[in-house]
């Protein structure tokens, strides 16, 4: 190579390596920007009811009360509920399309389809859910004796639950195909079978892959809006079973926020924003740490 | 007169349209190492790897005649108790990156959900360990990961996975391709003290290291067994002009 060529690369590398910075910050200063908007925006209804929010569970701007402990734990337990119901599902297909099916029509048509999943606008899932599972889960509830609302914690997480696999069964199929054959195969030199292979090599490898599938659904299911506020409930009271109707932080902000009216109010509805946000973060952060603890190769 | 542990009988060995391995005769005698050898491309992989069936993952693979191995047709036992049977050894070392060396050592009583006594546990670690030549390099350290150790250990460390089964045949591929030559001869003094309890096919490029080690060499070109006889014979008055030419380095 002439001098004046890995010059010529030299620069192409610089650039390459700004431009990887640049996007990097841009994106930095954009969550701090939210953030921040998010802090100052919700500094007056902070202000004003200091810490009611987390320990008042009643909502009713009407006569002034603002406490928001009722989404964080509509929030929380429809998205773990969720994601619970959705690991069944999704580690198996992950483990049926990287291990079993890996080629073939068959194996197209699933892919093709759990990414189609993902791709359906949640207003549909709602649509669904009200006017398909909420009848089911009427019918279920009669037969427990409960309430029958149909609506509820565990209609919107099984809605969210649905929606959510694709995520966590996409990467969990990348990433048991990444997981190299000569570690199969010494499994099954040793006499073992395919599913003790998948078992105990295959998963035991992949394993923080597919946790961050995990983490990825659990985030999507964290803040997922439109499916959600159609067929919880919407009641501002705190759920006390998974049959009773709620509201999840970013379903009461869809729900509210076109009618709020006073400045305490919807302070009080950006600082549900802020809280939403904080709560997402922190858990993704958690994820991480826990997906680094397990991965082999540390 | 040794009895033959291992006999191919007019095998042949298709993967799609091609024919890799073409009638074969081989008979592998017992507590021997018996050497493999021949230019790459050849078929020798493929052979061993059908000897402990292996190649049924193949796509379109397909085998004709009959490997034999204690007298029984081995394509007619069930593939998991005969694989149990026959280690094998692989030309890069691929320990599991999820176990401890101590798991390591008896992951196939693991992954077979065979239940030991934490005695026996640890003796059969020991024993195999001691027979891989690895016991005294790693026994302060036996529960961290078998990633840590080099290249070669971690070969002697595959080795003593295979042979904590207790193999009555023990397949090794190019076991030392991927290492320097003292990991290397370590590895070769070990085969010639294992040959005293169990069988050993050898499939290696290396034609110093297959006068070393083996008793008998199998030649194979193109599919297809060229020449099979004593060691020593062979190297020193090869039969078929295609032998002599490889040991002399004129292709390979
Ligand atoms: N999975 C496969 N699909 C198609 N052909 C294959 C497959 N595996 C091996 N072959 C073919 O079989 C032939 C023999 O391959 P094999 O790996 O047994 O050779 P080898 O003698 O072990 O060579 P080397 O010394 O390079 O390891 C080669 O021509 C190879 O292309
Ligand atoms: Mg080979």
């Amino acid at each position: 190579m002439s001098l004046k060529t890995i010059k010529n690369t030299q620069q192409k590398e610089r650039l390459f390596q700004s431009l990887l910075s640049a996007s990097g910050v841009i994106i930095l200063v954009l969550v701090i920007g939210v953030f921040i908007t998010l802090l100052i925006q919700s500094m007056p209804a902070i202000i004003a009811h200091k810490f009611d929010f987390f320990s008042h569970t009643t909502w009713d701007p009407v006569s002034g009360q603002y406490g928001g402990l009722s989404f964080l734990v509509g929030t929380l337990l429809t998205a773990f509920l969720a994601l619970l119901i959705s690991i069944p599902f999704s580690l198996s297909i992950a483990i049926v399309l990287g291990e079993y099916l890996t080629e073939g029509w068959i194996a197209l048509i699933l892919k093709t389809a759990i990414d189609l999943l993902a791709g359906i606008p949640s207003v549909i899932y709602g649509f669904w859910g009200l006017f398909v599972l909420a009848p089911w889960i009427r019918n279920l509830e009669i037969k427990l004796g409960v309430l029958p609302y149909g609506v509820g914690i565990l209609t919107a997480s099984l809605i969210l639950a649905l929606m959510i696999i694709p995520y966590a069964a996409s990467l969990g199929r990348e990433v048991i195909r990444l997981v190299p054959a000569e570690l199969k195969e010494a499994s099954l030199s040793l006499g073992a079978t395919r599913y003790e292979t998948v078992r105990k090599i295959i998963l035991p490898y992949a394993k923080s892959g597919i946790s961050a599938g995990f983490l990825l659904s659990l985030g999507r299911a964290l803040s997922e809006t439109m499916a959600v506020t159609m067929v919880i409930g919407n009641s501002n009271l705190l759920p006390t079973s998974i049959f009773s109707l709620g509201n999840t932080m970013a379903s009461v902000l869809a729900n509210e926020f076109s009618e709020a009216n006073g400045s305490i109010y919807i302070s009080s509805l950006l600082e549900i924003g802020l809280l939403l946000f904080v709560v997402t973060t922190i858990i993704s952060l958690i994820g991480r740490r826990i997906i680094k603890k397990m991965s082999v190769h540390q | 007169m040794t009895e033959s542990v291992l006999r191919l009988d007019h095998f042949n060995f298709f993967i799609g349209e091609n024919q890799i391995l073409n009638d074969i005769n081989l008979k592998f005698q017992r507590k021997k190492v018996t050497a493999i050898m021949g230019p790459s491309g050849c078929g020798k992989t493929s052979m061993i790897r059908c000897i402990n069936r292996m190649n049924e993952w193949v796509k379109n693979a397909r085998v004709e005649g009959e490997i034999l191995f204690y007298g029984k047709n081995l394509f007619q036992m069930d593939p998991i108790l005969l694989r149990r049977k026959i280690g094998m050894v692989f030309q890069r070392p691929n320990p599991f990156p999820t176990m401890s060396i101590f798991e390591n050592v008896i992951a196939g009583y693991l992954l077979n959900g065979i239940k030991l006594s934490k005695t026996d546990k640890e003796r059969i670690v020991e024993d195999s360990l001691r027979k891989a030549a690895l016991w005294d390099e790693v026994k302060d350290g036996i529960h961290r990961k078998g990633t840590f150790l080099s290249g070669g250990q971690q070969q002697r460390l595959c080795i003593a996975r295979a042979l904590a089964m207790n193999p009555r045949l023990l397949l090794l591929d190019e076991p030392t391709s991927a290492l320097d030559p003292k990991a290397t001869s370590h590895i070769e003094e070990l085969i010639i003290e294992l040959k005293k309890t169990v069988t050993i096919v050898l499939v290696t490029h290396n034609i110093a290291q297959a006068s070393r080690v083996s008793d008998f060499t199998a030649f194979l070109y193109l599919g297809e067994l060229v020449e099979y006889g004593e060691t020593t014979k062979m190297f020193t008055v090869p039969e078929d002009k295609r032998t002599e030419e490889y040991l002399t380095g004129k292709f390979g």
